[in-house]
């Protein structure tokens, strides 16, 4: 026989014995794969089975941006100035990627939110929340991306063998996203708060990226735009899907190290909270 | 290998929580930024504004094959340790040290996901657990049989009653060979049948050396299954090696301390005097009698009178007994002068309760009343019962045949 796993509850900070901490994270996450997996395909199914749109939501909502765009432009009303591909293209693959980088921002708050009960009553690998709400943002982000790639076929734009790399890009969105969801959701968990404003503050976001405006050639405004980490992501991922040749592909391998980073940070700082959140949460 | 016997051990644990739910919230941002500076769960021990100890320096271990049995008042802290031992919060204080796979039942349907069916949830819960999907398969139908649901099993179970869930919620528990096994209330909601099945279950986990920590509130739970039996009650614990000796702690935890005063709601009128009173002990052992006698000094004649003596008990049995005079086809007439009256209450059956005796004089036709009082009582408990009454009974072996002697 072996000897049994031991495990010890202090008061003390994991992060007291960080090569314990490390073991336990990557042990913890292999441990909630199958759980992470029955999740999502069950709230997948859910979410399509309760809905009568089924997975028309899926895209509905970046369509109907688009759609306002186009006419926004259209008719003049707002001055978008000159773009590297037909402006339909433009702001189709924009809020497309937005909308895929939206959902993977709201993941993990909405996520851990949702598991609420479960998580006051039974111990299990907490990454399995994560990686549930990972899931399920590929597998809307795959039928978004379906119907991109139909589009663009249908308008005449022939993406190339940039295509390849483009997934890497939907990945480098899925982490960003994710890292910043999590960053917040310890807090958001408390405070309802942070789940409100976050929404608020990203739609205003979005106008600081070149999802619906092409990139600003001078002034604040293009100070503003190349500060925005979102900027060199959106933009790289957009000319992979469009056949055109990354202008800032430094800055995005930057950002992207980066998002790692701080996806490594906060996922710390998940677990390190979730004792005290649940503790807060029953009280 | 030689392997430690003690599964569970907890030294000195102590937990705080706070009263308002607003201070609680920024209580809980103020340690998630210790706790992400490295600093120390709980800070040095001092109660910040609204807070106290739910759980204070608790210390107990549970060897293998033991069941401790978990008792105490609402709100003593019972289901807080049971979620520290569980590590779904963190000690403030102290030091929890758990060897093994640990189940644990904590509330009706806890572990498993509402939406999830009753075999998905099954596979889960393994998986979580560390049980590979081949073992799981392989005693699948262990546990469906066990649970006595099979036509619910691929059912969503947020469907399911909380019976249900309770009873797949223990088949999976003691199928999946768990080392440690934490229960807290849930097998009560089981009808009669599941819980002997239940009984046998936890019986054979203990003999493969499971170890076993029991909440309920039903002594007769505790004591079936206990090998022992710790008592949390508000502000500290205690530890009984003697299962029937915990429970009768518990049970004197409900009698009451200020419980010794006697209201004298009435004690005479003008035209009937009370000299003086004199009654047995307010303690008494399950058998006693109770005895009172009242030397008055009426004006007149009292004919007929009414004497209403009232028993209760504060155990589930409240209003125990009710009775007047006439009930006994008794008489009662006080003549004028001085004069002693006595009544007595034969052989009271109360095991391990706290209660009252009321005694209540009637001029005839309920008219007046000459007397009323409300004595509590205390009726000590004999070990090994648990009972709200308790009878004399004989045990006896009334033919044997002698037994072969071996060579």
């Amino acid at each position: 026989m072996s000897e049994p796993r031991i495990t010890v509850y202090t008061p003390d900070s994991s992060l007291a014995r960080p090569a314990t901490m490390v073991r336990d994270m990557f042990r913890d996450l292999w441990a909630g794969r199958e759980l992470a997996w029955r999740l999502a395909v069950r709230d997948i199914s859910a979410q399509y089975r309760q809905a009568f749109l089924g997975i028309v939501w899926a895209f509905l909502l970046p369509l109907a941006n688009t759609v306002t765009w186009i006419f926004l432009s259209g008719t003049g009303v707002v001055s978008v100035g000159e773009t590297p591909i037909p402006y339909p293209v433009y702001v189709f693959t924009g809020t497309m990627l937005w909308a895929i980088l939206m959902d993977a921002m709201n993941a993990p708050l909405q996520q851990t939110t949702a598991a609420k009960a479960m998580l006051a009553k039974l111990n299990f690998p907490r990454e399995a929340i994560l990686l549930s709400g990972i899931y399920q943002t590929l597998f809307n982000g795959v039928i978004k991306i379906a119907l991109l790639l139909a589009a663009l076929l249908f308008l005449g734009i022939n993406p190339g063998w940039g295509l390849l790399l483009f997934p890497l890009g939907v990945l480098s969105l899925i982490l960003m996203g994710t890292a910043v969801g999590l960053l917040i959701t310890p807090v958001g968990m408390l405070y309802t708060d942070i789940g409100k404003a976050l929404p608020l503050l990203m739609q205003f976001l979005m106008y600081l990226t070149p999802v619906v405006f092409p990139l600003p050639k001078e002034g604040i405004a293009s100070t503003l735009f190349h500060l925005n980490p979102m900027t060199p992501v959106i933009l790289t991922t957009r000319d992979w899907l469009t056949g055109m040749t990354p202008a800032y592909f430094g800055y995005f391998l930057a950002v992207n190290a980066v998002a790692f980073l701080l996806l490594l940070a906060v996922w710390i700082a998940y677990r390190l909270a979730m004792p005290i959140l649940i503790e807060r949460m029953s009280a | 290998m030689r392997i430690s016997d003690t599964l569970i051990k907890v030294e000195g644990v102590s937990k705080k929580f706070c009263r308002s739910l607003k201070r609680s919230l920024w209580y809980g941002m103020q340690d998630l930024g210790s706790e992400l500076r490295g600093r120390r769960h709980g800070r040095n021990g001092a109660l910040r504004l609204q807070e106290f100890w739910a759980i204070r320096d608790t210390t107990f271990s549970v060897r293998r094959g033991e069941t401790l049995g978990l008792i105490g008042p609402n709100g003593a802290g019972k289901t807080t340790l049971l979620r520290m031992l569980n590590g779904l919060i963190k000690p403030d204080q102290g030091r929890i040290e758990i060897r093994g796979r640990m189940q644990a039942l904590i509330a009706l349907g806890a572990g498993f996901n509402p939406v999830l069916t009753g075999r998905e949830n099954i596979f889960v819960n393994a998986s979580v657990l560390g049980v590979s999907k081949h073992d799981v398969a392989r005693r699948f139908d262990d546990i469906v049989a066990f649970s006595g649901i099979p036509e619910f099993i691929d059912a969503p179970v947020q469907s399911y009653s909380s019976g249900m869930a309770v009873r797949l919620g223990f088949a999976v528990a003691a199928h999946l060979d768990p080392e440690i096994l934490l229960v807290d209330e849930v097998l009560a909601v089981g009808d009669e049948g599941f819980q002997a099945r239940c009984l046998n279950k936890i019986g054979e986990l203990k003999d493969g050396g499971t170890a076993i920590i029991l909440v309920s509130h039903n002594m007769h739970t505790i004591s079936t299954f206990s090998s022992r039996v710790m008592l949390l009650k508000p502000g500290g614990f205690e530890i009984f090696t003697e299962v029937s000796d915990g429970v009768m702690a518990y049970k004197r935890l409900f009698q009451g301390e200020a419980a010794t005063d006697i209201e004298k709601i009435t004690t005479g009128t003008p035209e009937w005097k009370v000299l003086n009173v004199v009654h047995s002990a307010q303690v008494m052992e399950p058998g006693a009698s109770f005895e009172m006698t009242i030397d008055y000094c009426a004006a007149r004649h009292f004919a007929d009178v009414e004497v209403d003596v009232t028993l209760r008990s504060n155990n589930d049995a409240g209003c125990h007994y009710q009775a007047t005079n006439r009930a006994y086809g008794q008489v009662i007439d006080f003549g004028q002068g001085e004069g002693r009256f006595r009544f007595r209450l034969e052989g009271i059956r109360l095991n391990n309760a706290g209660g009252l005796i009321a005694v209540a004089i009637w001029e005839k036709g309920r008219k007046h009343q000459l007397f009323w009082w409300r004595i509590p009582v205390q009726f000590l408990g004999r070990s090994y019962s648990v009972g709200g009454v308790f009878y004399e009974a004989s045990f006896e072996i009334v033919s044997a045949v002698t037994p072969m002697t071996h060579a």
